[in-house]
C-alpha cells in the first residue's frame, strides 16, 4: 500500500503536542469535519500525511513508467489511445498528489530530490518489468483494481486536500480499471497463444499484487492513532480480502488459474484464505534491490537532469512561492 | 536472469550514466496558480485545483492537460496563488451568529395574519 510499508529509522522520531488543541483537533475529526492546509494538527498527523501522500505520488509518477514503455507497441489504435491517456492521467495524479503534499509544508522540490535519492518510497509493484502486453492487460485490470480498494478508502479520510484530489482520482482510475479489464478479457478470450499469454503474465504478476496492500496486520506497524484520525481508513488485510473478493471471480470466470493452491475462500467466515507472499522479498525489493528499482530511478534523474534548462530559462527571478490553500 | 530493459530510452536512445548527483533547487518547480474551471457557458467558476508554472500563460496550458482534458469545459481562469487574499479559519467565528439574522431573510415577514385579520374587520360593502 502507498506509504503501509516502511517506516524509516528517521521517522520514528516525535514531538508533544498541546493537549487543549489536540482534543479540539479529534473533536473536529470525530464530528466528521476535514481538516484543511492552515488548521492545527498534531505533529504525527502531519508527518504521516506527508508521507503517505507523497509515496502515493511518488507511485503514480513512477507508475507510469512501465506502461509508458508500451505505448509504441499497443496493439492496434484503440488501445494505444487507452494507454496514452491511462499513462497521462498518472502523470497527473501525481501532480494534484503533491500539490496536496506541498499544503502541510514541504515543497515539490524536496519531494522530487528524496525520490531520486531512494530516501522516499513508492509502491513495490512498479519495480517490476512489463515483459509482455499482457503484462500491462494484468497491471490494467488488477493494479489499478488493487490502487482503487485503497484509494476509495482513502478519500473518506480526514485531510481535505487529500480527500479532494483522491475523488478526481477515483473517478480517472475506472477507467484504467474498464480499459484494463476490456485488454484482458481480449486476450483470455483469444486465441491459445493468447490465452497463454495471460495466463503467465497472471502467474508473474500475482505475488507483487499480495504485497501491493503491504504486510498483514499482525507484522505491520499498526497504529490506532492513525485510524482515530482518520489518516489510514483501512487495515491491509482488510482491503487484501475487499480485492480478493471482488476479483478472484473475475479472473477465475475466465478459466484462468492464480498460482496459489490454498486460495480458497471460507463460506462461512467469507475470508479468504491463502499462502501468505514471500515478505522478505517484499523488503528486499522496498529496500531497492528489486528488478527495476536502479532503472525507473535513472529515468526520473534523467528527466529532472535534461529538463533543467527548460526551466531554468523559463524562471523569473523574484517570484515569491507561496503554499497552495486548498 | 539478467533483467532487460524494455524503456525505449534505455533500449533505443542509450540513456546517458548520469554521474553528477541530480538535486532539485528550491523554486525549480516555478510558482503555484490556482485553477478555476468552468463547465458550461453561463455557470459560475469553480476552484479545482493548483498548477506550478513559470507564469500565467503557462499555467493555462497545463491547466487545460490537468482539468480539462475529459468531459465537458467552457472556459479556464488563472490566478496566481500570492494573489488570493485568503482568510484565516481561525477568524470564523465572525460568521457564528450570521445564521441567526432572520431580518436578512424573505421568511420571517409574514404578513397574510394581518391582511385577513383586516379584512374580517371591514363593514360589509358588499352589493347585493
Amino acid at each position: 500500500m502507498y506509504g503501509g510499508g516502511f517506516i524509516g529509522e528517521a521517522e520514528k522520531q516525535t514531538q508533544q503536542d498541546d493537549p487543549k488543541l489536540l482534543a479540539e483537533f479529534e473533536a473536529k475529526i470525530a464530528k466528521g469535519e476535514k481538516i484543511e492546509p492552515k488548521d492545527w494538527m498534531p505533529f504525527d498527523y502531519r508527518k504521516q500525511l506527508i508521507r503517505m501522500i507523497e509515496q502515493h505520488a511518488h507511485s503514480e509518477i513512477i507508475g507510469a513508467l512501465p506502461e509508458g514503455t508500451w505505448v509504441t507497441r499497443a496493439p492496434g489504435f484503440k488501445r494505444k489511445l487507452a494507454i496514452m491517456a491511462k499513462v497521462q492521467d498518472e502523470i497527473g495524479h501525481a501532480q494534484l498528489l503533491y500539490s496536496a503534499a506541498e499544503t502541510l509544508g514541504k515543497p515539490r522540490e524536496q519531494m522530487l530530490n528524496d525520490l531520486i535519492s531512494g530516501k522516499s518510497k513508492y509502491s513495490n509493484v512498479f519495480n517490476y518489468p512489463a515483459d509482455t502486453w499482457a503484462d500491462v492487460t494484468v497491471i490494467g485490470f488488477l493494479i489499478d483494481a488493487a490502487a482503487i480498494v485503497n484509494q476509495v478508502a482513502n478519500s473518506k479520510g480526514s485531510y481535505g486536500p487529500y480527500c479532494r484530489a483522491l475523488e478526481r482520482i477515483c473517478y480517472e482510475e475506472a477507467f484504467h480499471l474498464k480499459q484494463g479489464h476490456d485488454a484482458f478479457v481480449a486476450l483470455a478470450t483469444g486465441t491459445p497463444i493468447q490465452r497463454d499469454m495471460v495466463q503467465q503474465a497472471l502467474n508473474r504478476w500475482w505475488e507483487p499484487i499480495m504485497h501491493f496492500f503491504g504486510p498483514s496486520d499482525k507484522m505491520s506497524v499498526h497504529s490506532e492513532k492513525l485510524m482515530r484520525w482518520k489518516v489510514k481508513m483501512a487495515s491491509n488485510d482488510d482491503m487484501r480480502q475487499q480485492f480478493l473478493s471482488t476479483y478472484i471471480p473475475k479472473i477465475w470466470e475466465l478459466g484462468l488459474t492464480l498460482p496459489d493452491a490454498a486460495l480458497v475462500k471460507d463460506e462461512t467466515s467469507g475470508k479468504w484464505t491463502f499462502t501468505e507472499p514471500d515478505w522478505d522479498e517484499f523488503f528486499k525489493v522496498i529496500n531497492g534491490d528489486g528488478p527495476c528499482n536502479a532503472e525507473r530511478l535513472a529515468v526520473r534523474k534523467w528527466a529532472e537532469q535534461t529538463g533543467r534548462w527548460v526551466r531554468q530559462a523559463l524562471t523569473q527571478p523574484g517570484k515569491q512561492y507561496v503554499t497552495p490553500f486548498a | 536472469m539478467e533483467n532487460i530493459s524494455l524503456d525505449p530510452r534505455f533500449q533505443r536512445a542509450k540513456l546517458p550514466e548520469l554521474d553528477e548527483e541530480v538535486i532539485l533547487n528550491a523554486s525549480d518547480s516555478f510558482v503555484t496558480f490556482e485553477v478555476f474551471h468552468q463547465k458550461k457557458k453561463g455557470t459560475h467558476h469553480s476552484h479545482v485545483g493548483i498548477v506550478h508554472a513559470p507564469n500565467a500563460e503557462m499555467a493555462m496550458v497545463f491547466a487545460k492537460e490537468q482539468f480539462a482534458r475529459r468531459g465537458a469545459t467552457s472556459n479556464l481562469w488563472i490566478v496566481e496563488s500570492s494573489n488570493v487574499l485568503a482568510m484565516d479559519y481561525t477568524d470564523s467565528d465572525i460568521f457564528d451568529t450570521t445564521p441567526d439574522k432572520q431580518h436578512r431573510e424573505a421568511g420571517i415577514y409574514k404578513t397574510r395574519d394581518k391582511i385577513e385579520k383586516y379584512q374580517a374587520e371591514l363593514p360589509n360593502t358588499k352589493q347585493d
